[in-house]
């Protein structure tokens, strides 16, 4: 098991390194320079070479991104191009109000999906499976940033329930478990929700009806466990894969929520990603994505491990 | 036939599988008995509601789409009566199951001497401590090597005969009056399945219990069994003691079965299959349902189901050509059920 967890581990340096690459080779692909966010349009060519030197933007691209592993190693992801500020703390402070938001969502959804999955896969063919497998499908289907702006205009708009964007008060970016703040919380959370709702619930669907199928199931019966005893077994063995699949939507929740978030002008890592790539913003780009990638691996390496205890026929040495 | 009442007794029992857009006509009026202490074998091919039976017999058919009619009595009381929690309770206790596919029939995520010592712990109240004593023991009492050892093994990491002797110890968990045990040794290797035989002989005969046996087998048949009832298209076609089935068959079907048989005597001669497939049980021809494909099909046959008739001690058939060979006036019989 420690040889799993360490081999994991080690195999985490070279998919981070490619996710790294890729993400710095995606924009210099792009059109325009790392420099035309900090150096006006019209100043001389003087300036703007000053400037490509001071940043390293003048030096050929693999040894760029060589000294940028480099320094990352060391806890480093440099400065902000467009504020000056350490990439690490933009990041941090970001990620913070992701994983609020993520969590939010990821306690909204979950609960529900694994609800309305099991009643559906319980109740196969009948008039509340159908229901419950349109909400999912429904979910699923609808472009969340369209959802959230009908909650916009719903609840802010018309009802004037609600807040809209920013995540609290006085555009307060440091998120505080007050009840100002949590008005703040609820609809980019109810509408990042809606995905990872639809797909448990398909899931779970998916699972318990093929559990229920099992002979092993009929097995339990005829010892004479009643129903909801059974139902303990079918949720065992369905405890594994629904874990993969919530470790998937919870990464998805925390890198994925870019057009959710700028569209409440949530300020976590998905605006700051989008603001970085619309001011090519190279360094707070890369640090931004390699820590989500790195949050991604942990995530899923919890997930195996904990499926691994779930399931005895998974054995991994 | 026994003064005192049967333990099991089955009578005029109908089960019809509703799907959108037909019915199945699985089982259609079953009657059968099982005295204390006794083997009876039920014989017939797959789709013959062989299965079905069984599965009636504890309820355990899903019950939405399943329509049941009929009496079934299991020491003296009605299955199809009994409420949801009346039913779990005997379930296991009073009557348990042995599948056919021990692999399947084990929860994979959970490990065997648990979900031995949870029945024990179901159905006696006691702690899983107690109930794991009690799965030890059972796994003595099937002769599974280092018991101590295998209670802690999941189903997968077990060998199919081992998980067949497990199955078996959690249906014995209980100490159930009757014992069912559907196609026990069919998914198993010849020289397991006869072990596995030999166990349950051997058990039935140590703890005297009674035993109903389900196989497509007729070896395995001859091999356990007291009585045998021959099932076909959902009725019981012919019934009685081992030795006056085997050895004077009267149904077509009985004797079709017998001579498809593969035996050291019949070396370099043609195997006697039956012509023709077994009977649609969404569509069952309106008369006999083997009609079709026997050799000895008239007129009648086609027309009406034949009575079952008493053509020696206890022996029973449901066939108008052999019940015409004996005397009409003899007796006319529910089919064995006093």
């Amino acid at each position: 098991m420690l040889t799993y967890f360490s081999k994991r581990l080690l195999f985490m340096v070279p998919i981070t390194l490619a996710v790294s690459l890729i993400c710095f080779s995606l924009v210099h692909l792009s059109p325009g320079q790392p420099m035309d966010a900090v150096v006006s349009a019209d100043a001389p060519a003087e300036v703007v070479e000053l400037v490509r030197r001071a940043y390293g933007f003048d030096r050929p691209l693999p040894v760029q991104f060589g000294l940028w592993v480099q320094r990352a190693v060391q806890g480093d992801l440099g400065l902000s191009v467009a504020t000056g500020r350490p990439v690490v703390l933009e990041v941090m402070g970001a990620l913070k109000n992701t994983l609020i938001l993520a969590t939010a969502a990821a306690l909204i959804g979950f609960p529900l999906g694994m609800l309305f999955g099991t009643l559906a896969g319980y109740f196969k063919g009948s008039l509340l499976d159908r229901l419950l497998t349109g909400i999912a499908v429904t979910g699923v289907s609808v472009p969340h940033y369209w959802l959230g702006m009908v909650l916009v205009i719903v609840f802010s708009v018309h009802l004037n329930m609600l807040p809209a964007t920013g995540a609290g008060p006085g555009a307060s970016t440091d998120w505080a478990f007050e009840a100002a703040y949590l008005r703040h919380l609820i609809l980019p959370a109810v509408t990042l929700s809606v995905i990872p709702m639809g797909i448990m619930t398909r899931t779970i669907r998916a699972m318990v009806g093929e559990i229920l199928a099992h002979d092993f199931v009929e097995a339990l019966r005829a010892k004479g466990l009643p129903e909801w005893r059974v139902f303990l077994h079918v949720v065992k063995n369905a405890a594994p894969t629904a874990l993969a699949v919530m470790g998937l939507q919870l990464g998805y929740l925390l890198g994925g929520s870019i057009l959710v978030e700028t569209v409440f002008s949530w300020p976590g890592t998905g605006m700051l990603l989008n603001n970085a790539i619309f001011r090519r913003d190279l360094p707070l780009l890369q640090g931004t994505i390699l820590v989500l990638a790195l949050f991604f691996l942990a995530l899923n390496l919890l997930v195996d491990l904990a499926q691994t205890w779930l399931d005895p026929r998974i054995k991994r040495a | 036939m026994n003064a005192e009442a049967p333990l099991v007794e089955i009578a005029d029992l109908t089960v019809r599988f509703r799907t959108p857009g037909r019915v199945v006509h699985a089982i259609n009026g079953v009657d059968l008995h099982l005295n204390r202490g006794e083997v009876l074998t039920i014989l017939g091919e797959s789709g013959s509601g062989k299965s079905v039976t069984m599965r009636a017999l504890m309820r355990l058919l899903p019950s939405r789409r399943t329509e049941i009619r009929g009496r079934v009595q299991v020491a003296g009381r009605s299955v199809l009566e009994m409420s949801q929690r009346q039913l779990s309770a005997f379930r296991g206790k009073v009557v348990s199951m042995i599948f056919q596919e021990p692999m399947l029939a084990f929860d994979p995520v959970f490990t065997v001497g648990d979900q031995i010592a949870e029945t024990v712990c179901r159905h006696e109240g006691v702690s899983r401590k107690a109930g794991l004593d009690r799965a030890l023991e059972l796994f003595q009492l099937v002769q599974i090597p280092s018991p101590e050892r295998r209670l802690k093994a999941y189903p997968h990491e077990m060998s199919g005969g081992m998980r067949q002797r497990a199955m078996i110890a959690l249906a014995l968990a209980c100490r159930p009056q009757v014992l069912l045990a559907d196609e026990p040794t069919t998914a198993l290797d010849a020289t397991v399945q006869i072990q596995i035989l030999l166990l349950l002989r051997r058990l039935q005969k140590e703890l005297g219990m009674s035993v109903i046996f389900v196989t497509h087998d007729m070896g395995v048949a001859v091999e356990i069994s007291d009585r045998i009832a021959v099932m076909y298209g959902g009725r019981v076609v012919e019934t009685g003691p081992v030795a006056e089935v085997i050895g004077n068959p009267r149904h077509p079907y009985t004797i079709g079965l017998m001579r498809s048989r593969a035996s050291g005597g019949m070396k370099g001669q043609r195997l006697d299959a039956i012509p023709g497939a077994p009977p649609d049980l969404s569509d069952l021809p309106q008369g006999c349902a083997f009609a079709p494909r026997c050799p000895q099909a008239g007129e009648v046959c086609g027309a009406s189901v034949p009575a079952s008739v008493a053509v020696g001690q206890g022996h029973a058939v449901s066939c108008f050509q052999a019940s015409a060979l004996v005397d009409r006036a003899d007796a006319h019989v529910g089919s064995g059920v006093p």
